[in-house]
């Protein structure tokens, strides 16, 4: 069955067209946010479908302690919870690895492209500081979880505001919402593009993710910057490769950014 | 009936529901149910053989379920992912209060698995939970006796009620009775209290709840029939 499909996949590449009839570089066009989807419970929460494939991401915010090393920042925590709800290849139980790896990516994204300014969750130095939870959760899988749910992420945190916090007891009230943002200063938004026997495609369904062979996942900031990066897959890439892959990248991230 | 509750309802009100099937579209059926501000997700994986092996029947399928409160899904601290003591309990009932109305028995030795999110929650998840799941697996297609339809009823402010709120919910002295039921069969199929009541109390509560299964049930079938057409048209 795994090989019927497969060689179908493939003799449809050689044809220049897909399962669902898109060329190779056609990006699914029903690509929407919708924000607040959980705005009783969650600081901020967005729903992002690409065609089928729906992402609800939430954030919540907490008091801690910072970290040795950085007394003056607050911190993130990413997770990605891959449900049965969302496709029958996910099992109950512990994050299993792709989970770990698609938050990793944009635990990345958000970090490591200072897009998120770090500094200003920091309540009081080497005491207080925000701690900003943000988790990602596949409603429906139908291919590219993975550009889903940093859009989703990131939507969830452009909706999110500062509860109110009183200092001297370090309570926070949930119930009152203030109506400061998140401190963004960027958009890091990840775009995947795949690739299989000689073919780049983007916006893969389930089944070519099932069967490809190399998988490139690159972030970009608003002015094109790369700010993350993550290859995947079993097959290996020449350079010229990685520099058509970002390429393709590049040219779609306009699709997702326009959604938001 | 006199006293307002602080949400306005009377007594023997819900509050306003909404309902849609076929909201997970690779799932064999799914379900979307919204109470108030509690909102439940849920969709059917199945049936395929169940592991471990011990746990098959040889008879019937099993019908498991999977309540999960997302992180960002309670109004206080982060809920933490994975199962906990209390959902773990919750699963039980919903797969007691299930597993009347459905008939597996095509499916020995294979279970029918339902995954139920709580996208936001603001008191009585497990009859949302319950309400949506029964519709999943209508919409899946599976021989079932009566959907089931599921709401809490209870004492705040010393009134009985239906479907409390997170507030009424909290009232120290409040009484909480989750209860599960096919609406057409009159029959119940989940029970539990907790708090103190007199028996009139739990008499009254009892006859309070009939009438919005029934109404519950409405939502359900409706829009289970909304999506059956929507197919016909060849959606």
């Amino acid at each position: 069955m795994a090989k019927v499909i497969k060689e179908h996949i493939h003799s449809l590449l050689e044809k220049g067209t897909r399962q669902d009839g898109r060329k190779l570089l056609e990006y699914r066009k029903d690509v929407s946010v919708e924000y607040g989807i959980s705005p009783k419970s969650a600081e901020g929460s967005a729903r992002v479908r690409i065609g089928e494939t729906e992402v609800v991401a939430g954030v919540k915010l907490g008091i801690g302690v910072p970290y040795p090393d950085q007394q003056d920042a607050g911190s993130i925590m990413v997770g990605t919870e891959l449900s049965p709800i969302a496709g029958d290849r996910f099992e109950m139980g512990p994050p299993s690895i792709e989970s770990i790896e698609i938050s990793r990516v944009v635990d990345r994204g958000i970090r490591e492209s200072g897009a998120l300014d770090f500094k200003k969750l920091c309540v009081k130095k080497g005491e207080m500081v925000w701690q900003v939870f943000i988790d990602m959760y596949p409603i429906n899988d139908a291919g590219n979880l993975r550009d889903a749910c940093s859009l989703a992420a990131l939507a969830a945190l452009k909706d999110a505001k500062f509860p109110e916090l009183d200092k001297s007891t370090q309570k926070v009230d949930y119930k009152k919402k203030t109506k400061v943002g998140m401190p963004l200063t960027d958009d890091p938004i990840e775009v995947t593009v795949i690739k299989i026997n000689e073919d780049f495609l983007i916006d893969p369904t389930v089944e070519e993710e099932e069967y490809l062979d190399s998988r490139l996942t690159v972030a970009f900031l608003k002015d094109g910057t790369i700010c993350a990066m993550q290859k995947g897959g079993k097959g290996a890439l020449s350079t010229e490769d990685i520099n058509k892959m970002v390429g393709i990248a590049s040219d779609n991230v306009k699709i997702l950014r326009k959604a938001l | 009936m006199s006293k307002k509750r602080n949400d306005g309802r009377a007594v023997g009100e819900a509050r306003p529901m909404e309902a849609k099937v076929g909201v997970v579209p690779s799932a064999k059926g799914s379900a979307m149910f919204k109470i108030g501000n509690t909102i439940a997700v849920a969709a059917v994986r199945g049936p395929r053989k169940l592991h471990p092996k011990f746990l098959q029947d040889p008879e019937k399928g099993k019908l498991r379920c999977f309540y999960n409160m997302i992180s960002f899904s309670g109004a206080g601290d982060r809920v933490r992912p994975g199962p906990s003591r209390r959902s773990k309990e919750i699963n039980l009932v919903m797969e007691s209060a299930l597993t009347p109305a459905i008939d597996l028995s095509a499916y020995p030795g294979c279970a029918v698995d339902v995954f139920i999110n709580l996208i936001q929650t603001d008191a009585g998840t497990r009859c949302a939970a319950i309400t949506a799941a029964s519709m999943a697996l209508a919409d899946a297609g599976f021989r079932m006796q009566d959907i089931v339809s599921a709401i809490a009823v209870g004492k705040a402010n010393g009134e009985i009620v239906v479907d409390l709120n997170y507030e009424e919910d909290s009232d120290e002295n409040g009484v909480d009775i989750p209860i599960a039921m096919m609406p057409n069969e009159e029959k119940v199929t989940l029970l539990q209290l907790d708090g103190r009541i007199k028996k009139e109390e739990l008499a009254k509560a009892l006859e309070l709840v009939k009438p919005v299964c029934k109404k519950i049930g409405e939502v359900q079938r409706e829009a289970i029939i909304a999506r059956h057409e929507k197919d016909g048209k060849g959606n």
